[in-house]
């Protein structure tokens, strides 16, 4: 190792696959868990008191839909007991009456709602589900009046990056006080649907324009968080602030994963929480281990001046495009096939100009899901 | 419709707190206060904290600057800079309200 193995402070915990929406870049792997295979209440609430005596800080509750979880309000106060910062992170329709009241009351830090559209059209349309913006409204409506503080999150491509400013408006409105314009990236779902979902580059230029403007308007009165496209990028992003640094997920069933996409790399294999204990598995796992540091690195990152800013960048979108999930990331102007990524928009916006190819969304789904009774 | 907000300017009759998404918190793994928000997590210096600390809600600016030149032994007007522009920092950031 070239530096010494920190304590992770950070965790994503998917504790559900289920989902009302289909949204067509759900950062979900393609094989979606049933409800079957989520680990048990007492399982998690295991698992969130080892993570706290890792070291663990912060615990974003995700799914799918965290709120499928009946037990969510337990595993809040689980959490809460233990003083990690809790934020939940909801797609915000068909919340049960009373149910975010009881999130807040359990201890819940801090809630963010995602928004498909700025515009009710485009959020039930992206997310194929009818009434839902309506819904999310309500939602963020609900968790103000319990004084939970708010962000809002808007996934942004070809779709809805022309509605930025009325994203900014609506985040206003609804009290938050940040925003994330989050441009989708490009693994899970989202890589099936790259061609429908990759914006022009020019939306993608004066998104960036507008975003600029809204920061310095809004200082100190709501937070934008600007999450850039990767393939329109000239350095690439320090994915999950490097390679299990210092923060890391689990899966519904348990599976304890350095980021979302990491099953895509076919040489890796992953560890459940349960057979082995997450002090074990942040320390040994040979998956984690893979590409932690710098010493894995081939070149030009090895002897690259930003090789402990970016990390490289994101393993995955090396597998994904360059063939290699120890290469340099395709979206940094570095990597030798950095100019594929411009191919790749090329080739999608000429997907785009075929009729109706707009409408061919794969939308994410699970093969036969089974609610629970 | 909410009123617009504004951005708040600190100014000696402010009285700062931390909003509720926001808390400070000791870490007995790392030894460490951090201060804790929605995505990111500070490790604030003894300066920063002390200044945190006093921003209890009831404290004005003045008040705080007082306290922390007696503690510090140092000038109100040297003292006064620092935690002017800090508390300004945090508030532009959301992270200590006005």
């Amino acid at each position: 190792m070239s530096e010494p193995l920190l304590p992770p402070i950070g965790m994503l915990a998917e504790l559900t696959h289920r989902c009302p929406l289909q949204c067509p870049y759900c950062s979900n792997p393609l094989e979606l868990l049933k409800a079957n295979r989520e680990l048990d209440t007492q399982t998690w609430l295991d698992l969130f008191s080892q993570a706290a005596d890792l070291g663990i800080l912060q615990v974003h509750l995700s799914g799918g839909e965290p709120t499928l979880r009946r037990d969510l309000e337990q595993l809040i106060a689980g959490l809460s007991a233990r003083g990690v910062y809790t934020n939940l992170i909801t797609a915000g329709v068909g919340i049960a009456e009373g149910r975010i009241e009881a999130f807040a009351e359990a201890g819940l830090d801090h809630l963010q709602l995602s928004f498909q559209g700025a515009r009710p059209t485009t959020t039930d349309r992206i997310g194929n589900h009818k009434g839902g913006h309506e819904k999310k409204l309500e939602t963020a409506r609900r968790a103000r009046k319990a004084g939970l503080p708010l962000t809002i999150n808007a996934p942004i491509h070809r779709h809805n990056i022309e509605e930025v400013p009325e994203f900014i408006d609506l985040a206003l409105s609804l009290g938050a006080e940040r925003l994330e314009i989050a441009n989708v990236q490009y693994a899970g779902w989202a890589l099936t649907n790259r061609d429908q979902l990759m914006p022009e580059r020019a939306a993608v230029d004066r998104q960036a324009e507008i975003v600029a403007a809204a920061r310095e308007r809004l200082t100190g009165i709501m937070n934008i968080d600007f999450v850039t496209p990767d393939y329109f990028a000239i350095y690439p992003k320090p994915c999950m602030g490097g390679w299990a640094r210092d923060a890391f997920m689990v899966a519904p069933d348990g599976t304890v994963l350095p980021c979302h996409a990491a099953q895509t790399i076919p040489s890796l294999s992953f560890e459940r929480f349960g057979p082995r204990s997450l002090a074990e598995i942040w320390t040994d796992s040979p998956a984690f281990n893979a590409f932690r540091g710098t010493d894995w690195m081939q070149q030009p990152c090895r002897s690259c001046e930003r090789r402990e800013i970016d990390w490289g960048g994101c393993r995955c979108q090396a597998m994904a495009i360059a063939g290699d999930a120890a290469a340099t990331d395709p979206a940094c102007a570095k990597s030798p096939i950095h100019a594929r990524m411009a191919m790749l928009i090329d080739e999608a916006q000429r997907a785009a100009a075929v009729p109706s190819s707009d409408e061919q969304f794969v939308y994410r789904r699970i093969g036969v899901v089974t609610e629970p009774a | 419709m909410m009123a617009l907000r504004e951005r708040a300017l600190v100014s000696p009759q402010s009285v700062p707190s931390l909003p509720k998404h926001v808390r400070i918190q000791y870490d007995p793994v790392r030894q460490a206060f951090a201060v804790l928000s929605p995505e990111k997590v500070f490790w604030p210096n003894d300066i920063s904290l002390d200044i945190l600390r006093r921003c209890d809600g009831r404290s004005t600016v003045g008040h705080i600057i007082a306290g922390l030149a007696a503690d510090y032994d140092a000038e109100q007007e040297a003292v006064a800079a620092d935690v002017v522009a800090f508390l300004q920092e945090w508030s532009d950031k959301l992270l200590v309200k006005l």
